[in-house]
């Protein structure tokens, strides 16, 4: 028996035979297994969905209750499915994300999913686990890609606020994850005045305070009846799709920064009219990716979504098998 | 140097010039001597720096990462520069050695020592100060910051006028501080002790046409207004030197005016080539002359340059600037008369008995590279700077065409959620639109919202920030462009290229198909 017989790609998403069961499907299937909330993974329409309480909160939030005929909380404690024992354990991505280990017959496979390592107060702390397999995302598999403290990006957003104190600075956030990640780094930088959202970002942060994550005075970024200057000088935070729209119309000289892992390369920053870019990423960084599979020290590295060919590369160059898994339909992009 | 990185970071992703302005102050009031200084000069170009070639920089980074990794990754990021900087892996602690100590370093490094110390300053610098860092060895800051536009944040910071600090400029060097002691008010303003040092120069006001009536045409002084650029020809003590408008010594690229240089004095003229038969040439030409800073002897036989003289600064000892107009042009004349006239010769006067004998000439001038006329009092003092009243500048009226909206790109800014950057076509013979130009200002406000409406609601294609619009023969947008002038272009399909296009009218009422044929545009080329 091979790795292979437990978990193996299909177009559907990463399929497990003998339990039958889909992990992240990209498509409707009888039975899935997320990973967490972000639209491109939990996707609605499957029959039964195992997932943690809170990624099944979310998925109701974004989909309406009955997103799935049946549901199932998943937890660290391991649940048979069809004689697999599955366990879920926090990736520290987003709130309730987790990775999926699945163990059949003796031999175990760890699903980690989207992951990150740097400390995230908005998110349960990724833990190690061990399996035979480690499957390893790879959003910012290249070794130009190092994070930095992201207090450090706080400090240069709120130097710019107090030099342009006519502008409004609006910071591109994804909705979930990302936009209660960066409230709590600004007020960690001990900004406390009222943050101005989207609308599109209101769910989940009413979501994340009610599971206990303190996201300080928040009001809705509504047009004031023409009174720009009301923003001025100001934090809005929105999804950085709305900058295009007619939307960000209403806010005086908007200076647009975006939080993403991918304003490290200047030509991304450029691409999308960034004045401010902030490099924060909910993924792992370069360094975390090797640090973690050091430190798991797997028999086997699979590299799936991003950039596989570099990690695969740095796994032959320190003599650990490593094979790139092609998996399709997640969009790294959007993501972050 | 990490306050330096951050400014550098800064500068790169602010398009505004009063943004720029703003970060440029706040550096130079937060950061002390010497940095400050060193900064300044990197910004302006006046900095001495040991250069790191590209392949000194791909064998350092080939001693630490493996090649295949390095390939994927350059061909990611798409910068080599760029790549190495994310790419390299500090070793230690991280250090802020300071930007004077930095560039002190570098240039003590003999060739072979510098890759080691390259190598040394990349193992001890955070991210955006090893991206500094490469920028002044690798030479061109590219944040969009000239020389220009760097004194006049020192004169905001100072409160002081940029023609201050023009005039200082060629007496001076890095770190400049005895300048910054003068601007914040801790010493008196430095001596210019240079000799042939800039002379801050005064330009004309446009002339608003309905206040003419109001002039007295005896009182004015009316010469063309030739279609090169502004400099300033001085000499003194043996030391020569070509100036911008701006103070910047472009002599390097003009040996040829250089070398009848030879007098004591200070001219104020417009730099002109002449073409293959000997006359003034369009500044299509002379562009091909600009912005070098040496030239080749091909070159500067084919667009020979010389000065047209319209004003005498200084003539040996004597400062002129406080003497009426008229009487410097006097000595102007005679000024001339002992220098090379195929360098050096004399812009001339016209003669009009009343605005509208002016306005004639202006609407027929004998030269195509006349873009209109300079009129100035008589008894006007050379005062530095925009002063409204003694001078002004009388443009012929600018080139008008209809070209049809193609593409539309969102602003910064005020205008950062708005289309309102617009790049218009006009037709070929096989009746399809080729891009000629770009403009992005020219309309109201409320205009402004009526096109980004238009642009929202006809979208062909995105691509980021840029959309294609719907532009067929019974359907678009047409524009009315305004430009001064038109070039020849390799560089552009059309082969033509607009100089300072505007929008002047929005043309709502006008079926695209009725816009111009790119025929029009050729036919208003210069002659080749």
């Amino acid at each position: 028996m091979t790795p292979d017989d437990l978990l193996h790609p299909r177009p559907e998403g990463l399929y497990c035979p003998p339990g039958d069961f889909y992990i992240d499907p990209v498509r409707p299937v009888a039975r899935a297994l997320i990973t967490h909330g972000h639209a491109d993974h939990a996707r609605s329409g499957h029959g039964a969905v195992m997932a943690t309480r809170r990624t099944l909160d979310i998925m109701a939030l974004r989909y309406g209750a009955g997103f799935a005929d049946a549901t199932q909380q998943g937890s660290r404690a391991p649940v048979d499915v069809n004689g697999v024992s599955v366990s879920f354990h926090a990736a520290g991505h987003v709130l309730g994300s987790a990775q999926i280990r699945v163990e059949w017959k003796g031999l175990s496979v760890v699903a980690a999913g989207d992951y990150k390592r740097g400390a995230d107060p908005a998110s349960e702390p990724f833990e190690p686990v061990r399996g035979d397999v480690f499957i390893t995302e790879a959003t910012f598999g290249l070794p130009v890609f190092r994070h930095p403290d992201p207090m450090q990006e706080m400090a240069r957003l709120l130097k710019s606020l107090h030099l342009f104190p006519e502008r409004a600075h609006m910071v591109g956030v994804y909705a979930l994850g990302k936009a209660q990640r960066v409230i709590r780094l600004i007020r960690a930088a001990g900004y406390t005045d009222t943050l101005y959202i989207h609308g599109a970002l209101k769910t989940l942060c009413d979501y994340y305070q009610a599971e206990g994550v303190a996201l300080g005075p928040l009001e809705p970024a509504t047009d004031a009846g023409g009174d720009k200057a009301r923003f001025a000088g100001r934090i809005v935070l929105a999804p950085p799709s709305a900058f295009a729209a007619k939307w960000a119309q209403r806010f005086p000289e908007p200076l647009i920064a975006f939080a993403s892992g991918w304003m490290q390369v200047r030509v991304r920053a450029r691409q999308r009219g960034v004045e401010l870019p902030l490099v924060i990423s909910d993924h792992c960084d370069w360094p975390e990716l090797t640090r973690t599979i050091e430190e798991l020290d797997p028999q086997e590295v699979w590299v799936t979504h991003g950039r596989e060919e570099a990690l695969v590369r740095w796994c032959a160059l320190n003599r650990r098998r490593a094979r790139p898994l092609h998996l399709v339909g997640y969009e790294d992009e959007a993501v972050e | 140097m990490r306050r330096f990185a951050e400014l550098l970071e800064r500068l790169a992703f602010t398009p505004q010039r009063l943004g720029k302005l703003r970060l440029l102050r706040d550096y130079f009031a937060a950061v002390p001597d010497p940095d400050r200084g060193v900064a300044l000069a990197a910004l302006t170009g006046d900095l001495d720096i040991r250069g790191a070639k590209p392949a000194m920089l791909r064998a350092l980074v080939a001693e630490r990462v493996d090649e295949e990794l390095f390939a994927l990754s350059y061909d990611y990021v798409g910068d080599l520069a760029e790549t190495i900087v994310l790419i390299w892996e500090p070793q230690g602690a991280l250090a802020d050695p300071g930007l004077s100590a930095t560039v002190g370093r570098l240039n003590a490094a003999g060739r072979t020592g510098a890759p080691a110390v390259v190598r040394d300053l990349l193992d001890a610098l955070d991210t955006p100060q090893r991206y500094a860092l490469l920028k002044l060895a690798t030479g061109g800051l590219r944040v969009g910051v000239s020389a220009r536009l760097a004194k006049q944040a020192l004169a905001d910071f100072g409160g002081v006028e940029v023609t201050g600090i023009e005039e200082l400029w060629h007496g001076l060097a890095p770190p400049y501080t005895e300048l910054f002691a003068w601007l914040e008010g801790r010493a008196e303003k430095p001596v210019q002790a240079a000799l042939a040092p800039f002379r801050p120069v005064m330009l004309a006001t446009p002339l608003d046409e309905a206040e003419l009536a109001a002039l007295d045409p005896a009182a004015f002084a009316a010469e063309w207004k030739w279609d090169g650029i502004r400099v300033q020809a001085t000499g003194e003590g043996g030391e020569r030197r070509l100036y911008s408008r701006t103070g910047d010594d472009i002599s390097g690229a003009f040996p040829d005016v250089l070398a009848q240089l030879d007098f004591d004095g200070t001219l104020d003229g417009e730099l002109l080539v002449r073409g293959a038969d000997g006359g003034t040439a369009a500044f299509g030409d002379l562009q091909q002359r600009l912005n070098r800073k040496t030239v080749g002897k091909a070159l500067m036989g084919r667009h020979p340059a010389f000065v047209r003289a319209y004003d005498l600064l200084q003539a040996g000892a004597k400062d002129l600037r406080p003497l009426p107009f008229a009487e410097r042009r006097a000595r102007l004349e005679e000024f001339l008369t002992g220098l090379d006239p195929e360098r050096f010769d004399l812009s001339p006067l016209l003669a009009f008995d009343d605005w509208d004998a002016l306005a004639k000439l202006r609407a027929e001038p004998p030269h195509p590279v006349i873009e209109g006329l300079m009129l100035k009092r008589l008894d006007s003092a050379y005062v530095p700077g925009r002063p409204k009243g003694p001078w002004f500048k009388w443009k012929r009226d600018p080139f008008l065409i209809d070209a049809v909206l193609m593409y539309a790109q969102r602003g910064h800014g005020k205008r950062s959620s708005f289309y309102s950057d617009y790049t218009f076509g006009v037709w070929t013979e096989d009746e399809t639109l080729v891009p000629v130009g770009k403009a992005y200002f020219g309309f109201t406000d409320e205009e402004l919202k009526r096109i980004d409406r238009f642009v929202r609601d006809n979208t062909v294609e995105r691509f980021g920030p840029v959309r294609s619009v719907r532009a067929e023969p019974a359907f678009g947008l047409v524009l009315e462009v305004a430009f001064e002038g038109l070039n020849r272009s390799g560089r552009h399909k059309s082969g033509v290229a607009m100089r300072f296009p505007r929008v002047h009218r929005l043309r709502w009422d006008k079926p695209p198909a009725e816009a111009d044929r790119l025929l029009t545009l050729q036919a208003m080329l210069p002659p080749e």
